[in-house]
């Protein structure tokens, strides 16, 4: 027998990834529908900027039904889905920089968007402002941790690192955000 | 509140998504999961169970079949066929720099679909297949239904990783070989496929897994520098370098000849030949920190020329600072070879027993980026550092410009007043993503050195060795380059020599000859090519050279024809004005620039070198027969009739003690050379 569509609102990530590998696109349209929103979030963790988002996501969408031959039943399909997600996001921003060397997305596009007044809270400057200070690899650190809170074991899963380098890491983003701060102060 | 409550608060906010543009993407992305499948409706009716049945289902299914007899005999030739292409079509290799606008994938195949329907559908299917061959054999077996080939409307299609790219390329030529593409020539197929490479996919991680013979290793690079031409004094009396106290070009040789090879001239630097091994030259006395000795000697190989021999011995340090180590390790996926990370592995934990118990260490990797995989340790935990260099494991692409901000970085944050700070660079090739472009390192590099950390390159493996860069990194990082072709190179870098390679007791180190027009007809610097400097640059304290590390042996040689001799290869000029008359008892004068570690000042050395030959000590003789045979490795036709035979000769007459068995390694590997260049 074959599983309806409701049965299947309640089965795990993996086996709708394996089913969608098997051929079924059901359960691939069921599996994208349910994560699209958290892959915009992210995205938009990771570019800082809502076009960008949009665009990144667009982009891991349509290579997905090519790019889930490689998904494996031993990972968890949101750590292989954020993985994917921030290699997408370090090609399209390497892409970038070969252009205009505006690796830099936070930087540029909160620029950018800075000049956007009405669009700009203070708030959003803040957060505009702390990413910007932030160096590559721990704006995707700081994206997945406290964006996607993830634990740092998660977090260090994703990016095959150690778990003590997320740890370092995180030791880092406060001390970028603490001279932050002292600077504000100034 | 807390800064990272605020992050996370801040972060929290995201927008919500835009409904047209979901619709769309999701749209998209069904149509093509539709096109790469090729089933426009459900599952398959006989695959309920969303788990895969994996290999046994495959070879169930295979059994199955009843031709499975042809299908075998056509799926193994096309194998065959396949392989041997792959092998022999220098298409693979030569094909020109992928195209700079990455174009889709899927319409590249559909252009070429009409042809090869089933090929386009098979490639699509298998152009991102990482997996291990189970899945080929399965899949290979399985007829998939044929599809038009896949359109995707977006230009970027986002590889997974550097590395699933270069798998699924490695597999490229095993999934199309075992697919049923029974009638399809297996050379237009592949050139379907070439185009798909994007422009980031190297082509040499797709070569590197080709099984290939070891002699074409195109990919080293070394520094292009002619050697030394023949001065004449009267018109060039001066002549100026910076030491040298690099021993890669002596390894890479040694592994170059082990594996049969001839090493490229290019790669052949006689100064790094030369001082590579331990001379036992007279030591300093009293505060200085080396002592210089200039011997003048007939030349082995010419009777008719002398060999000024200037050699210079560090002193030893017997109280030593602490040391803060930061390894910055190449862990991409090409340093997974056996005599690459697992050799540097070892050669790191050998070290460690060197060191103090006050003594730091760091490690960073890059490979892709960066990270810090251990703080700032004391050598006294050397189980957690130990357990540190254990886990490490190749993976990913080579963000070295990243790895070594990280680096330098950490140092500054380890090193205090009086310790010793240095990074030790380990890489096996490439050094390039962050940085742009080489001139960015060496001037990043140069910035650092000014901070007082000192840079130690090491290369390892064969294929990718970026020598050149290696050198530049090294020579303007205040440090050293070696090359680490074996465990026991290892020991004599990291271990018998630590302090010589972690300890500098000179910095800037220059010399300057000066010869005299009187009795010196022409005289020819051996070696040093990369090292030449300018004769202004010798009182110039703010141009970089070489530093002299504890109980470094430095040799330098020049050739020198005496006015008179039957050996003068120019003639006189005859419009030209002859010094005459003048003094006639001093050969040449000697000059020595040197800094003391962190010092701004240069102090100045200087010394007569009279007239008059001595017999050569066995140093001496040994650094001469070294210097004559990699004049040989480098084709120098200086050398007349003098070959191999009169090196060994001259090497195994003047061994001394050799301690370590140096020399015995370095005549076992001329008389390799012998054999070779016979062939």
């Amino acid at each position: 027998m074959r599983p309806t569509i409701t049965m299947r609102m309640k089965t795990s990530d993996e086996a709708l990834a394996q089913a969608a590998n098997d051929g079924d696109s059901e359960a691939f349209g069921l599996l994208i529908h349910r994560h699209y929103d958290r892959l915009f979030r992210l995205s938009w963790r990771l570019t800082g900027h809502r076009a960008d988002a949009e665009d990144l996501t667009h982009d891991i969408l349509a290579a997905l039904p090519a790019k889930l031959r490689a998904f494996r039943a031993d990972a968890k399909f949101t750590t292989w889905l954020y993985r994917v997600t921030l290699n997408a996001a370090t090609d399209r921003a390497r892409k970038a920089q070969r252009r205009t060397r505006a690796r830099e997305g936070w930087g540029q596009d909160y620029a950018r968007r800075a000049a956007e007044a009405a669009e700009a809270t203070e708030a959003r400057d803040w957060l505009t402002n702390a990413m910007r200070a932030l160096p590559p690899e721990l704006r995707e650190t700081v994206a997945l941790t406290l964006g996607e809170d993830l634990t740092q074991a998660q977090a260090a899963e994703v990016m095959g690192l150690s778990e003590g380098t997320i740890a370092w890491r995180m030791s880092e983003v406060k001390r970028h955000l603490r001279e932050m701060a002292t600077e504000e102060a100034k | 509140m807390d800064e990272l409550d605020k992050l996370r608060a801040a972060l929290r906010k995201a927008p919500a998504p835009d409904e047209a543009s979901k619709e769309a993407a999701l749209r998209l992305a069904e149509e093509n999961f539709t096109h790469v499948q090729g089933s426009p409706d459900a599952a398959r009716p006989t695959d309920t169970s969303p788990q895969r049945a994996g290999i046994l289902k495959g070879l169930g299914q295979m059994f199955m079949k009843s031709n499975l007899k042809p299908m075998m005999l056509a799926t193994t030739s096309l194998v065959i066929v396949g392989v041997g292409v792959v092998l022999t079509t220098p298409l693979m290799r030569m094909e020109p720099a992928p195209t700079a606008k990455t174009k889709p994938v899927a319409q590249e195949i559909s252009t070429e679909a009409n042809q090869l329907p089933q090929a386009a559908s098979t490639a699509q299917l298998y152009n991102d297949q990482t997996s291990n061959s189970s899945k080929q054999v399965s899949g290979g077996v399985d007829p998939s239904p044929p599809a038009e080939g896949a359109i995707f409307s977006r230009e970027n299609l986002i590889s997974d990783d550097d590395r699933s790219v270069a798998d699924a390329n490695s597999f490229k030529s095993e999934g199309v070989a075992s697919a049923t593409v029974a009638e399809t020539e297996v050379a237009p197929l592949r050139m379907s496929i070439a185009p798909q490479r994007r422009a980031k996919t190297k082509s040499s991680s797709f070569r590197n897994r080709l099984p290939q013979p070891q002699i074409a290793q195109p990919n080293d690079q070394f520094p292009d520098a002619t050697p030394n031409p023949l001065k004449v004094t009267t018109e060039e009396p001066v002549s100026t370098f910076s030491i040298d106290v690099d021993t890669a070009s002596y390894s890479w040789l040694r592994s170059s000849l082990s594996r049969g090879q001839l090493p490229d001239p290019k790669s052949v630097r006689v100064e790094e030949l030369v001082n590579y091994f331990p001379y036992a030259y007279a030591t300093p006395e009293g505060d200085v920190p080396f002592r210089q000795t200039v011997t003048v000697s007939e030349t082995p190989w010419n009777s008719d020329t002398q060999l000024m021999h200037i050699a210079i011995q560090g002193a030893q340090v017997t109280e030593r600072p602490p040391l803060n180590l930061v390894f910055l390790l190449d862990t991409s996926g090409s340093m997974q070879a056996a005599n690459k990370l697992p050799l540097l592995v070892q050669s790191f934990r050998l070290m460690l027993g060197q060191l103090r118990p006050e003594d730091e260490v760091a490690i960073v990797t890059y490979a892709g980026s960066a990270g810090t995989v251990l703080e700032p340790t004391k050598a006294s935990e050397r189980s957690k550092i130990e357990d540190a260099l254990l886990r490490l494991h190749a993976g990913g692409s080579t963000a070295g410009g990243e790895g070594l901000r990280a680096a330098y970085a950490l140092a500054d944050q380890m090193s205090r007043d009086g310790e010793v700070s240095r990074v030790l660079l380990a890489t096996d090739g490439d050094f390039n993503v962050g940085m742009q472009s080489d001139t960015e390192l060496k001037t990043f590099v140069e910035q650092k050195r000014k901070s007082g950390t000192y840079l130690s390159v090491f290369g390892l493996g064969r294929g990718n060795v970026n020598d050149a860069l290696m050198q530049t990194l090294a020579q303007n990082g205040n440090g050293h380059a070696a090359y680490i072709d074996t465990l026991a190179e290892a020991q004599k870098v990291l271990v018998d020599q630590l302090s010589g390679a972690m300890f500098t007791i000179a910095q800037d180190v220059k010399i300057q000859v000066e010869f005299n027009p009187s009795t010196v007809a022409e005289y020819r610097l051996i070696g040093y090519e990369t090292r030449a400097l300018r004769r202004e640059d010798f009182n110039n304290d703010k141009v970089d050279a070489g530093e002299i590390g504890a109980g470094h042996t430095v040799t330098a040689l020049y050739e020198v024809t005496p006015v008179g001799s039957d050996a003068v290869l120019t003639d006189p000029l005859r419009f030209g004005t002859v010094a005459g008359g003048g003094n006639t008892s001093d050969l040449a004068f000697l000059r020595i620039r040197y800094k003391e570690p962190s010092a701004a000042q240069s102090k100045l050395l200087e010394e007569v070198v009279p007239v008059g030959t001595d017999r050569a000590g066995s140093e001496a003789s040994f650094s001469a027969a070294i210097a004559g045979f990699g004049q040989l490795l480098r084709g120098n036709t200086a050398l007349g009739d003098w070959g191999y035979p009169e090196a060994i000769a001259l090497a195994n007459a003047n061994k001394g003690d050799d301690e370590f068995g140096y020399r015995a390694e370095a005549v076992r590997l001329m008389r390799l050379a012998q054999s070779l260049s016979q062939n």
